[in-house]
């Protein structure tokens, strides 16, 4: 009986060692697990991820109750310090415009941080607006009623669009804000992507938002946006890189930073990372955390790609490391 | 003893919801207080002002238009299966209805988003439109652009998943109606539809009663099949063309999201208003029936 005892609780102890849980954000839900399962195979250790959403990741780890927190959005320092938390960026992605309508291709469009608020403030109704014919002076666009689709749920995609559009448009700022979930004044909403991306496909002269990866793996039809150096950008990966290289993400105030209207030349305006959470006391399993992270930056890129999201820059990969020897989990 | 203190533990698992429930949505109650958080309609999370006036109001309006709709087919099925269908026809049809109700509600969720949306929103609401829309009052229903993601389509969904419930409680109702008592009626030269409005229906109501009831409750408490065709936009619009929200979709679509405290309470509180509404409605249900019930031998 007591060796019974005993063995389980060897087997308890050593079941902590080799399997480190994480929750929260749904987004990189998939490179995680691509991660975790590469990782698996090399290390022996298991990573277990469970996408419950950006906001029970964050209490989680708040409440201590798994190794590491996953957020779409970055805590600012004061909260971290508050919960004893610390937080590095792991991924970055991006969202999209998307639109339906009828003769004009995927890429046409022009649009910039103006029209797009108009738009998604219900101010400019029709597709003929002068704001939008300025800046597509070559297309034909119909006298034809926009419809705005966005996402009924509340999600880390929202949060980054809707910050871009407090950044562009101080009318958004003041009337709306930015949030996971806001009080939208025009539109109908989507659950989820595949919510938003449906009514877009369905609704003709539809304006919507999605995911990067998720526009991209279903072909939809995007538009450009005019950055904030000027210039209209494809949302590619070139324009995410580009927008990661030039966003400063200062260890000092825990790398907190929307990566909304990059000052880059060939940025794209609507970016964000996604952030891992730790507990600063839990040494132990911070250091496996940590491991799995450095083992990512050095061997997963590849896959990050493949599933359409923009690794982390080298310069940053090399400022979370100084950041994790500084907190001694490195 | 055993099934006495199960029973006991299912009461203590009810209070014990309440209390969670109370003391998670504690602060938002004591911000918004009870009345001011029922009447408004705002819910804006970024400036944390919440209130549960477009839940309600969503809730309300989905149970109320597919009880509306369920009902009287629901009946008519029950009807046709008792006493119309011929005898081979009954248990395919009586199986068939029961299995609709074994459907889960994800499925019934994606089959309107990517089914029924498109038929309502093509065909069916602009011909409501065309032929509806011209009537004063009336016409205020059907106003605006039809989307396929409004009130009408959540409804007609939540309709057809609350049938087989009123469905086969009726059909078992009316087959309880003695067969003397409606040879009698046959006798004295009623018609099947005279022996049916008059004989099995009026004997048979709290059956039907009791099934109304049931879906009620599902209807109140459905949330992903609505949560997919509803568009979550809290608002309270005369049109039934228009998007809105009911309190489940609201928790469902938010929750995993809710990042600040008093969002979350918040939410909370709304789970404790559908929790006292159910509660009542339900309350109120049975014991229309017990009254019902001893109504005959007073």
């Amino acid at each position: 009986m007591i060796m019974l005892a005993v063995s389980l609780w060897i087997c308890g102890i050593s079941y902590a060692d080799t399997t480190l849980n994480g929750a929260g954000a749904s987004f990189p839900y998939p490179v995680y697990s691509a991660w975790a399962f590469k990782y698996h195979k090399v290390s022996e250790i298991k990573l277990n991820y469970q996408s419950i959403g950006s906001g029970g990741g964050v209490r989680q780890i708040v409440n201590r109750t798994v190794d590491f927190g996953a957020s779409d959005a970055p805590l600012q320092s004061d909260e971290l310090r508050k919960n004893r938390l610390l937080q590095f960026p792991a991924v970055i992605g991006g969202v999209v415009p998307v639109v339906n309508i009828p003769g004009i291709q995927s890429g046409k469009l022009k649009l910039d941080g103006n029209a797009i608020c108009g738009i998604f403030m219900g101010e400019i109704r029709y597709w003929n607006d002068g704001k939008i014919k300025e800046l597509n002076p070559e297309l034909h666009l119909p006298d034809k009623k926009i419809t705005v689709v966005h996402r009924s749920d509340g999600s880390g995609t929202t949060a980054i669009f809707t910050d871009y559009l407090s950044g562009v448009c101080s009318a958004w700022k003041e009337r709306v804000g930015a949030g996971k979930a806001v009080k939208w004044p025009a539109g109908i909403g989507g659950k989820g992507n595949e919510g938003v991306a449906n009514y877009v496909k369905r609704v003709k002269y539809s304006i919507g938002y999605v995911e990067f990866a998720y526009a991209k793996q279903n072909k939809l039809t995007h538009t450009l946006l005019r950055n904030p150096a000027g210039n209209f950008v494809e949302p590619a990966f070139e324009g995410f890189k580009a927008a990661a290289d030039s966003g400063n993400f200062d260890p000092e105030q825990d790398f907190y930073l929307w990566l909304t209207n990059a000052p880059g030349r060939n940025a794209w305006p609507i970016a964000g990372a996604t952030f891992i959470l730790l507990a600063k006391e839990k040494k132990n399993s911070n250091a496996g955390v940590v491991r799995f992270y450095d083992w990512a930056f050095k061997k997963g890129d590849e896959t990050a790609e493949k599933l359409i999201y923009i690794p982390l820059p080298e310069s940053l990969k090399n400022k979370i490391r100084a950041y994790w020897k500084s907190h001694g989990i490195y | 003893m055993v099934s006495g203190l199960a029973s006991l533990l299912i009461i203590a698992l009810v209070l014990g919801i309440l209390f969670i429930l109370i003391s998670e949505s504690s602060l938002a109650i004591r911000r918004f207080g009870i009345w001011q958080f029922i009447s408004s309609t705002d819910w804006n999370p970024v400036r944390e002002s919440f209130g549960a006036a477009t839940g309600l109001f969503g809730t309300a309006v989905t149970t109320g238009l597919s009880l509306l709709i369920a009902i009287p087919v629901a009946i008519g099925i029950a009807i046709f299966i008792t006493e119309i269908a011929p005898n081979f026809l009954k248990g395919p049809i009586g199986v068939a209805i029961e299995l609709l109700a074994a459907i889960p509600s994800i499925i019934y969720g994606m089959w309107g988003l990517f089914t029924l949306a498109p038929i309502m929103a093509d065909r069916i609401e602009p011909a409501l439109q065309k032929s509806l829309g011209g009537f004063p009052l009336i016409g205020l229903l059907f106003k605006g652009t039809p989307m396929g993601i409004d009130l009408l389509t959540a409804s007609v969904i939540l309709s057809i998943m609350i049938i087989p419930f009123t469905a086969s409680i009726s059909r078992d109702a009316f087959n309880l109606t003695p067969d003397v008592v409606k040879e009698s009626a046959y006798a004295l030269g009623a018609t099947k539809w005279e022996v049916i409005k008059d004989v099995v229906i009026p004997y048979s109501k709290l059956g039907i009663f009791g099934g109304v009831v049931l879906s009620l409750g599902r209807a109140l408490g459905e949330t992903m099949a609505v949560a997919f065709v509803l568009g979550n936009n809290h608002q309270i619009t005369a049109s039934l063309l228009d998007a809105a929200a009911t309190i489940t979709v609201t928790l469902a679509n938010e929750f995993t999201e809710a990042d600040t405290d008093i969002y979350l309470s918040s939410l909370f509180y709304l789970a404790l208003i559908l929790f006292v509404m159910s509660f009542i409605v339900l309350a109120a249900a049975k014991f229309l029936i017990l009254k019902a019930e001893r109504g005959p031998s007073q």
